[in-house]
């Protein structure tokens, strides 16, 4: 099992430190110390291991901190910010796994930029020396970035030229979305090994600004200051502490407080269930503060993120995922009308943030999932946000219509998607109206109406039930892995697009299919000829 | 032969003079190259006569040409050894091909670092020497200082030749940027860290050009063998004069353990006579070895490998048919690595351990100096010796970074070295002692008290001859 919980005093690779309104957040990777034998993270170069404190140290500014409204990310290595992901371990790594790893590292950065775009911190790269690969990619993450100009330190995604891969971290969706670098531009850069050096990089807009090296830090802190008094000032905020989440393993079942992640390896399906309140919930911020990690609302998708993860990094083979819920429906109503009534309050801001993120984090998981809305479930609110985020939704049509789903307050934008949509919206693309409506009127239906509003899959009687739910997950757990993660990352994201949702899309299209193609790792690919004495031979035929 | 016009403004055997436009190029760098000499180079010496060789070809005799002549006016120009015909490239993945006289494109960027990291320490050199002249022992190492000062910046124009040759644009701007990085600058350092170490005193530049020049030796050497064929010829020739350098320093070095060992036979104290005792030399010695081991990269390098594999870089004399495998593609190298305080041996892919081969090449190459300077030793009596330190020890590059080795190798206890570095390495009071003595000797036929005079002189002349005619 993966460890994805750790702190700030059992960081290794990573230190972070406060000052007033700043965090600094200094990478210093200890070469030895990595995630698999057979590598060294030489060079501030990163494995999960690395990316799990950064995972970590993210959520602790947001939760711990609220004070901090800059982060001011930069390297504790000389003339070295960091090296990228190591590529010893890419290659040494399975397919699954370097494609899991990607999409945490995606996930990470993203919670970055959601943090600047929704909590008001603001993210300063100062890069003090060699940026390359996924090291210029965290920098991209940042709201303005820095580069030393020393006449030698450069920016550079050498991934094309050098290893005949793509940046696995969003780095060419950013260029042209985000910091909207002229394509040629974005071309060149993209296919030179060396990178660009700062006063070009500059004119690209690949880098805010440069600093000669003698004043390089502290310009950086400088401007982190300066970016620190301009944001408003978070008043009497005291930050809440989190508690490592903590699942117990009992035979093939991992049991938090709120979830369980079952799993049937033969049968290749494992069954989420996630469980509403069971105790008199917080109601107004300052209660919140008071209840810390310990509400509901934060700790049972603080569960619920954890499972995901071990089910990506544990499971490869676990193809279906059963998705239930249970609990008290009035009890999940009750908690998200005092959240969104509390949304201006900080904390209460955040949970509703980090929900948001677990549910994309489902969204994005490359497993046929399954809303099982049965007889005992408790499919309201954020929850009925988890059976919407699924490829399908079967649900119990009993006569006396007691199983029921309810649309919550925090459907009507609270928890989007990463295209920027509602779970509504998407769902109901050809039908807008109808989407807002069930938004607004947030209305509780049973089997019969909820089938008749277009929120049902497949609707089963209690005689046909157990045998049409088993026969879906055997069949679907026969499919093609490959096209089911294809087939399911196409249908989950109709509408428009974002950065983020781009940075997604192309990690499972283009980068899922170029890391299994043989010109990067048959016997011969650049990936896995990276640092052999022999060079990479291509298939040179274009598609 | 190639012909050598030594008329044009840029004496060369390249015809500049039928190619227009490199030949604007190099014109256009030729006021920005000397601007940067007046600024950094032995700026104070400028107006004085100094009797200096310049190469006037690339024949095996008869190339250098002696004179005096002003610094300033120093006719820099671009010479690349005569071209074998139908050579082919001798090792690597493109073994038997015929060698490139155009840059492959698949190559051109590393070729340009490799090309932009040599001609850095060229003018890096330079600018880390500015000052000894003003505490030159005689007016003999006066003239080899500004000889080899000189001659480092010719250097920089065998690269730049390159530069403006073959990279076009960028090729250009490097060349551009060789000129504005600066040893020792906070904000604009040189490429390598052992050139932005300043060299403060005389036992620093002999030191220097012992050891540090030396590493400069085995890296032309290794690009001398270079399927990209104008780097191949430029390299060569640069090989030739690279030579004096080193003598220089050998010598340099040979002649303070000379007045040293004269002194322990006469049974006086050096450091009471203003001589260095030999406990200090060996400090410098382990020093300036150790840095310059650095140069030569990580011991496990697939950069190195990926120079080799194409044909940019080949191991240390490849043409001589030396090796058994010129594709060096199915042995290992066995590396012995610190591993949890213990040393284990790591089997890598040959190609890998181009560095480590290289490194071990110019090892041995310091020995055979080292050696010579013990006989000196011997000779004269003296019962001690001076050892050239472990390649484990003092490094900040490669496998054994950071590692706490003593001068022999052994791996120990990080306080141990610590306790125990100003045995090793010169300490400030060491430092303070050496720039002490550090005072200029002008006068002819008189010579500083910390070394001996040369045993002849140069191009014929006696060693007190007036090299430097002072303005």
């Amino acid at each position: 099992m993966t460890d994805f919980q750790t702190h700030p005093d059992r960081y290794r690779h990573w230190r972070l430190s406060f000052d007033g309104p700043v965090a600094r957040l200094e990478m210093a990777v200890n070469p030895t110390q990595t995630f698999a034998p057979g590598y060294e993270l030489k060079l501030n170069s990163y494995d999960l291991g690395v990316d799990i404190e950064l995972a970590d140290a993210v959520q602790r500014i947001r939760f711990e901190h609220p004070e901090v409204r800059v982060v001011s990310v930069g390297s504790a290595l000389d003339r070295v910010f960091c090296a990228g992901a190591n590529i010893r371990m890419l290659a040494a790594s399975s397919h699954p796994f370097k494609v899991n790893f990607c999409k945490f590292t995606n996930e990470t950065r993203l919670s970055i930029e959601d943090s600047s775009r929704h909590s008001g911190i603001r993210w300063v790269a100062g890069l003090n020396g060699t940026t390359a690969g996924g090291g210029y990619e965290l920098a991209l993450a940042c709201d303005e970035i820095y580069l030393v100009d020393d006449g030698n330190s450069a920016v550079s995604l050498p991934e094309v030229p050098l290893l005949g891969v793509l940046p696995g971290t969003g780095g060419l969706t950013r260029l042209v979305d985000k910091r909207k670098v002229r394509r040629d531009h974005a071309d060149l850069f993209s296919t030179l090994i060396e990178g660009v050096k700062a006063r070009r990089a500059q004119q690209w807009n690949l880098i805010d600004g440069s600093w000669p090296r003698s004043s390089f830090a502290e310009k950086v802190a400088a401007r982190a200051r300066e970016l620190a008094q301009d944001l408003p000032e978070r008043k009497a905020a005291r930050g809440i502490r989190l508690a490592p989440v903590a699942g117990r393993a009992e035979g093939n079942t991992l049991a938090y407080e709120y979830v369980t992640l079952q799993v049937e390896p033969e049968k290749r399906v494992a069954t989420l269930t996630v469980h509403g309140p069971r105790s008199k919930q917080p109601r107004t911020g300052a209660e919140y503060e008071q209840a810390g990690d310990r509400a509901w609302a934060l700790q049972a998708f603080r569960e619920l993120d954890d499972a995901l993860l071990q089910l990506r990094f544990g499971h490869e083979t676990v193809g279906v995922v059963r998705v239930q819920t249970r609990g008290d429906a009035d009890a999940v109503l009750a908690v998200e009308k005092d959240l969104l009534a509390q949304r201006q309050h900080w904390l209460v801001n955040e949970i509703v943030l980090h929900m948001a993120r677990v549910l994309r984090r489902l969204d994005l998981t490359a497993r046929s999932l399954f809303a099982i809305v049965d007889a005992e479930s408790c499919f309201t609110g954020a929850l009925f946000e988890a059976a919407l985020a699924c490829d399908r939704i079967y649900m119990l049509d009993d006569a006396a219509g007691k199983v029921q789903v309810a649309i919550g307050p925090l459907a009507n934008g609270a928890l989007p998607m990463s295209h920027g949509l509602t779970r509504l919206q998407c769902r109901f693309l050809a039908n807008p109206a109808h989407a807002a409506r069930l938004a607004l009127e947030q209305p509780r239906y049973d089997a019969r109406s909820a089938d008749e509003h277009g929120l049902v899959s497949v609707l089963a009687d209690d005689i046909d039930w157990a045998d049409t739910v088993r026969m879906a997950i055997e069949e679907r757990a026969s499919l093609s892995p490959d096209a089911l993660t294809g087939m399911e990352a196409s249908l989950r994201f109709g509408g428009p697009e974002t950065c983020d949702s781009k940075i997604f899309a192309r990690l499972s299209a283009w980068q899922n299919w170029i890391f299994t193609r043989p010109n990067a790792t048959g016997d011969e690919g650049a990936l896995v000829s990276y640092g052999k004495p022999t060079k990479a031979r291509f298939d040179w035929r274009r598609t | 032969m190639s012909t050598v016009d030594l008329s044009a403004k840029i004496p060369n055997n390249v015809g500049l003079k039928d190619d227009k436009r490199l030949m604007r190029a190099l014109e256009s760098w030729q006021p920005k190259f000397l601007d940067w000499w007046r600024e950094t180079g032995p700026t104070d010496f400028n107006a004085d006569q100094i009797y200096l060789r310049t190469a006037i070809g690339v024949g095996k005799g008869g190339w250098a040409h002696f004179d005096y002549v002003k610094m300033p006016e120093y006719r820099w120009g671009i010479f690349l050894a005569d071209p074998v015909e139908h050579r082919k490239i001798h090792f690597g993945d493109h073994l038997g091909e015929a060698a490139w006289n155009e840059v492959p494109g698949e190559q051109r960027n590393r070729l340009r670092r490799l090309i932009v990291t040599q001609g850095d320490t060229e003018p890096a050199s330079v600018e880390q020497q500015r000052l000894l002249g003003h505490t030159a022992p005689s007016i003999y190492d006066l003239r080899s200082l500004f000889q080899v000062n000189v001659e480092e910046g010719r250097h920089l124009w065998a690269m730049v030749y390159l530069l403006h040759t073959y990279f076009g644009a960028d090729g250009r701007e490097e060349a551009e940027a060789l000129l504005q990085r600066r040893s020792g600058n906070a904000d604009h350092p040189r490429i390598l860290e052992a050139f932005n170490r300043p060299i403060e005193t005389w036992v620093d530049f002999f030191c220097f050009t012992t050891f540090t020049d030396r590493d400069g030796k085995y890296q032309l050497a290794s690009l001398a063998e270079s399927g990209f064929d104008p780097l191949a010829r430029t390299t060569q020739f640069m090989l030739t004069e690279e030579a004096y350098h080193m003598q220089t320093g050998e010598n340099g070095v040979g002649r303070i353990i000379h007045r040293t060992g004269t002194l322990m036979k006469e049974g006086k104290d050096p450091r009471k006579e203003g001589a260095l005792p030999l406990e200090i030399i060996q400090k410098y010695v382990n020093y300036w070895s150790s840095g310059s081991y650095d140069l030569f990269g990580g011991e496990d390098s697939t950069n190195a490998a990926e120079a080799f594999a194409a044909g940019l870089k080949g191991r240390y004399r490849e043409g001589d048919g030396i090796y058994k495998d010129p594709k060096a593609l199915n042995a290992s190298y066995r590396l012995a690595v610190p591993e949890g305080g213990h040393m284990v041996e790591r089997e890598i892919p040959l190609r890998r351990a181009m560095n480590a081969l290289l490194l071990e090449a110019y090892a041995a190459d310091c020995r055979r100096i080292v050696d010579r300077w013990n006989r000196d030793l011997k000779a004269l009596g003296v019962d001690a010796q001076i050892t050239l330190p472990s390649t484990r020890f003092h490094r900040y590059q490669g496998v054994y970074a950071n590692q706490p080795f003593t001068p022999s190798g052994e791996l120990i206890a990080r306080e141990e070295w610590q306790k125990r570095k100003d045995e090793w390495l010169p300490s400030d009071a060491d430092r303070k002692y050496v720039a002490s003595l550090m005072k200029p000797v002008y006068e002819l036929g008189k010579i500083a008290n910390w070394i001996s005079p040369p045993h002849q002189g140069v191009n014929d002349k006696p060693w007190d001859w007036e090299y430097v005619k002072f303005h």
